[in-house]
């Protein structure tokens, strides 16, 4: 009979992920780029929120998208037509979310000389893009109001890793029981640093004041 | 599809371990898993299965997933609870400062070659 050895290894499967991705930040935070993870369910609004806070911010920074998709480049395409910023489409092969290294290698694909600002839209997902530390200075989810204002209890993780929180589709308010300001002391629950900004990214009610944010983000980033 | 993401990185950490140590193959992986750390074990050896029988390393090889629970401890009264049972408000005190001790982990254990 075969002798069975065993060998122990005791290490978390993320280990090596959460190293990958504090190197791609130091290495950012040397090129002065801010890296900005945004998340949220499928059909939340990410890219047309995308698009509002780029026409407001693009004569005043520089600015550079990588879309995560699983197997398609709708969105890379409606980004580039609407705001006349290049993106980059990154297929995932079949990955629910991206990892450090896929991050790493979009990254490589774009020509960062001057830019100060990449947003990365993540795959459509509140579970598993919340695991995977991406290398990012911050992440920002979108939460519509369809989705209902419990989201956060039901995410905790996701909730947690997002200091930035935007509550999207205020428009339709008036025909879901959605609570604001229960939402509001929800997401303080998970993360008490966390900003929440209501927002309606088809009429564009409250994009402002998102644009101001990360701009002031990215300005005191570069400060520090 | 999260579990089959997961199986991915297993896959991989458990070759760059058995490169190490010279092993030409491997018949059981033994993982520790947190009761809320979002992975659900019959998925997660349902894709194993698929993943693993595709390397010369691992074909056949066993994925054995142990439980871990899921405990909080409450930073008010200093006691420690159920986190499955009772959520994020502690049982003993009625507070919401608590936090969880273990049951998040997704860890590789031990493998046997
Ligand atoms: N009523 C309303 N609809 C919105 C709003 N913002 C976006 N939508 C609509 O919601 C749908 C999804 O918007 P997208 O911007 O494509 O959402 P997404 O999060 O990028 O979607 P995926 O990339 O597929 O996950 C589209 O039909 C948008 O027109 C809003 O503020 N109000
Ligand atoms: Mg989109
Ligand atoms: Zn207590």
């Amino acid at each position: 009979m075969d002798e069975v050895k065993i060998i122990e290894i005791k290490k978390s499967i993320f280990a090596d992920n959460d190293e990958d991705a504090a190197l791609l930040r130091k290495e950012l935070k040397q090129k002065g780029v801010y890296l900005l993870n945004l998340m949220s369910s499928p059909g939340s609004g990410k890219t047309t929120t995308l698009t509002r806070v780029i026409n407001l911010l693009k004569d005043r920074i520089r600015i550079a998208v990588m879309e995560a998709d699983i197997d398609s480049d709708v969105d890379a395409v409606k980004i580039l037509q609407e705001t006349g910023i290049a993106s980059i489409q990154l297929h995932t092969g079949g990955m629910c979310h991206l990892d450090a290294e896929m991050t790493r290698q979009g990254l490589m694909g774009l020509d960062l000389d001057g830019v100060d600002l990449v947003i990365l839209e993540n795959v459509g997902n509140l579970v598993c893009p919340a695991e995977f530390d991406t290398g990012a200075v911050s992440n920002m989810m979108i939460l519509s109001v369809p989705e209902g204002h419990d989201k956060p209890l039901k995410y905790p993780l996701m909730f947690s890793v997002c200091d930035l929180v935007v509550i999207n589709k205020i428009d339709v308010l008036p025909y879901f029981d959605f609570d604001m300001d229960q939402c509001r002391e929800y997401v303080l629950m998970r993360n008490p640093k966390a900003r929440v900004l209501p927002i309606c990214a088809k009429t564009g009610e409250g994009v402002e004041a998102l644009a101001e944010e990360l701009l002031s983000r990215v300005k005191a980033w570069k400060e520090e | 599809m999260h579990e089959l993401g997961i199986v991915f990185y297993i896959i991989r950490d458990v070759k760059k371990v058995a490169e190490e140590n010279q092993v030409a193959h491997v018949s059981k992986v033994v993982m520790e898993i947190g009761e809320v750390s979002t992975i659900v074990p019959d998925y997660l050896t349902d894709c194993w299965r698929w993943a693993a029988d595709k390397e010369d390393l691992l074909r056949g090889a066993e994925l054995e997933c142990r439980i871990i629970p899921a405990v909080s401890f409450c930073g008010d009264c200093q006691q420690e609870f159920g986190t499955v049972e009772h959520g994020k408000i502690c049982p003993h005190c009625g507070s919401g400062n608590t936090w969880l001790l273990h049951g998040n982990e997704v860890e590789i254990k031990e493998i046997e070659v």
